[in-house]
């Protein structure tokens, strides 16, 4: 083989191998776009035009912005729905991910029944929303549902509370739901996270006579940062997207008296009319997902920046 | 003996912990499929009492007279279409990404984990008027793509990792064979990543069947349904009939619960793929 034809091949070998490359990022590439880049970037050009419907007007740069931030009569509900995604992170931090902590604190123990523990933990993660939404609202109906009907024959008839009816009482019992739902996630992400721990740095402590908190506060618990920065910026992301639980248990107005409003159902009511909002406004809709999406990427990327300064190596 | 009296006691404390966890689990659920068998006299006069009997009334009404069978196999093959899309589509990408060395390859694999960082229901509105366009609204075909569009960054980050950790001497020793890149990718290095390809699917498929959100945007006509949102109709329907909403919420979770139960480590596995590194 004489040197041009060496170098030719070469080269056709190359280019086929660019075609290769091409056939096999191309479809991927296109569908990643068209469905998701493409629709994130009209999404902030949409928020900068006034709109009639489904009819865009005019070019307005920031007013649909202003208009939702400063307009006293719509930034009311806009802070009360914030205030309630606040709560429900919080809540969720503290109740969903302390248990799901706990609970991976112990099965770490390896108890007698780990196998059937891990699964029915994980049997509520893989029901629908939807199915377990509806299933508690009709197991919380004032009349009807079986959480009453357990006071009643408990003689704690003074505790059957309208669960969903009462402004004080209907956020809590959704985030019970939702908490009853998921707690089986992070449990099983702490748990590999304490798994992954070797074995001899908990067992040394152990002989050294430390207690099982000292252990839990001193070893695992620093060891196992990475999976808790996780569950955090999940728990974030989900917390302050949070739409189905309240939709399906309260309807898209947030009710009793606004106390289950969401960042959430209020997009969707802008975005799609509803009784409160009236018709449908791609304006103001646009502009509250571009600021709610503004608003959970900068903090993700702080708590993640945060959190991950206290991980430790574990060699 | 006074810490071995201790130790006696956490040890104690922590299977009632965990006991009463996994009753306040599993007791729920066991009402709810116990209720399906009821009528709406035993549910509201004997709640906590076991059925009178195991009959199927309750799931013949729903099979004879509501449309849950039609969003059954809508889900079906939504989920299904989406999975065998995406998982050959994902392939392909992370393919490309870790075997070969090319100009470029680390902006194309941060393109792809970028969508990882985008939450796609924000841009509801403008996927909507694309969808519109397109001609994809109330349309199967449009939850598809959006599904493999959503899924594909976390199927592409799963399968990368496993391709990346595949030795290249099985490829090389093809190649010098004389085998084509196609050949060596599908019938050589495909078949050693099917483990990860179970794990990326049921990440992407156990949400996507779950999904309400797009289709009670993207899908009008009763006939084109999904599971998870034909429920919130068949609720409006039936709101009065406690024992008919009861078993079709058992029937809902059926599917799901039976596979879960029969692949219960894959799937542990396999949701919890994208939090554990």
């Amino acid at each position: 083989m004489d040197d041009s034809e060496y170098t030719r091949a070469k080269r056709r070998r190359a280019r086929n191998l660019k075609l290769w490359l091409a056939f096999l990022l191309a479809p991927p590439a296109a569908i990643l776009i068209i469905f998701v880049f493409l629709p994130m970037a009209s999404a902030v050009v949409y928020s900068l035009y006034d709109w009639n419907g489904l009819v865009r007007k005019e070019f307005i740069g920031l007013d649909n912005f202003a208009d939702i931030l400063f307009n006293p009569n719509k930034n009311v509900i806009l802070f009360n729905a914030f205030g309630n995604n606040v709560k429900v992170f919080v809540t969720l931090m503290i109740v969903q991910n302390g248990i799901a902590l706990v609970l991976a604190l112990l099965l770490a123990r390896n108890p007698r029944g780990f196998r059937f523990y891990q699964v029915v933990f994980f049997l509520p993660v893989i029901l629908s929303t939807v199915i377990i939404g509806f299933q508690w609202k009709m197991f919380l109906n004032p009349i009807f549902g079986l959480v009453n009907k357990a006071l009643h024959y408990a003689g704690l008839s003074e505790w059957a509370l309208p669960w969903l009816g009462l402004p004080e009482t209907a956020l809590p019992s959704m985030l019970l739901v939702n908490s009853w739902h998921w707690f089986g996630f992070p449990t099983l992400v702490f748990l590999a996270a304490i798994h992954r721990i070797p074995k001899d740095f908990i067992e040394a402590a152990r002989l050294d006579g430390a207690s099982e908190w000292r252990i839990a506060r001193e070893i695992i618990w620093p060891l196992i940062a990475p999976a808790v920065t996780i569950i955090v910026v999940l728990t974030f992301i989900g917390s302050f997207n949070w739409f189905e639980i309240p939709y399906i248990m309260n309807g898209l107005e947030g009710s009793p008296q606004g106390s289950t409003d969401m960042l959430g159902l209020l997009f969707y009511r802008t975005a799609f009319g509803s009784v409160s909002a009236g018709g449908s406004d791609f304006g103001s809709g646009s502009a509250l997902a571009v600021l709610m999406f503004i608003f959970i990427f900068i903090f993700s990327i702080i708590a993640t920046k945060y959190l991950t300064s206290r991980e430790v190596e574990m060699s | 003996m006074e810490k071995k009296r201790n130790a006696g006691f956490e040890t104690w404390l922590m299977h009632i912990f965990l006991v009463s966890t996994a009753i306040i689990v599993l007791y729920p659920i066991f009402m709810m499929v116990m209720s399906g068998f009821k009528t709406n006299a035993e549910i509201f006069g004997s709640p906590f009492a076991m059925p009178k009997s195991f009959n199927l009334d309750n799931y013949a009404v729903i099979w004879n007279t509501t449309d849950v069978p039609r969003y059954l196999i809508n889900s079906t093959i939504v989920t299904v279409i989406s999975v065998i899309v995406l998982l050959i589509t994902g392939t392909m990408a992370a393919y490309a990404i870790s075997r070969y060395k090319f100009r470029g390859s680390i902006m194309v694999s941060l393109f792809f984990l970028a969508g990882l960082m985008l939450p796609l229901r924000l841009a509801i509105i403008p996927l909507f008027v694309q969808l519109k366009a397109m001609g994809l609204v109330d349309n199967l075909m449009g939850l598809i793509m959006i599904y493999t569009a959503m899924s594909l960054p976390s199927t592409v980050f799963i399968l990368t990792g496993f391709l990346r950790s595949l030795p290249s001497e099985l490829e090389d020793s093809a190649r010098v064979d004389g085998a084509s890149e196609l050949r060596i990718m599908v019938q050589i290095m495909v078949p050693l990543i099917t483990p990860a390809m179970v794990i990326a699917g049921i990440y992407n498929a156990v949400p996507i069947w779950n999904d309400f959100f797009f289709p009670l945007i993207f899908i009008q006509t009763p006939e084109n349904r999904t599971l998870a949102q034909g429920l919130t109709s068949f609720f409006g329907e039936y709101s009065v009939n406690f024992g008919v909403l009861y078993a079709g919420l058992t029937l809902a979770a059926l599917p799901v619960v039976a596979v879960f139960i029969l692949q219960s480590k894959r799937f542990i596995a396999g949701m919890t793929a994208g939090a554990i590194k």
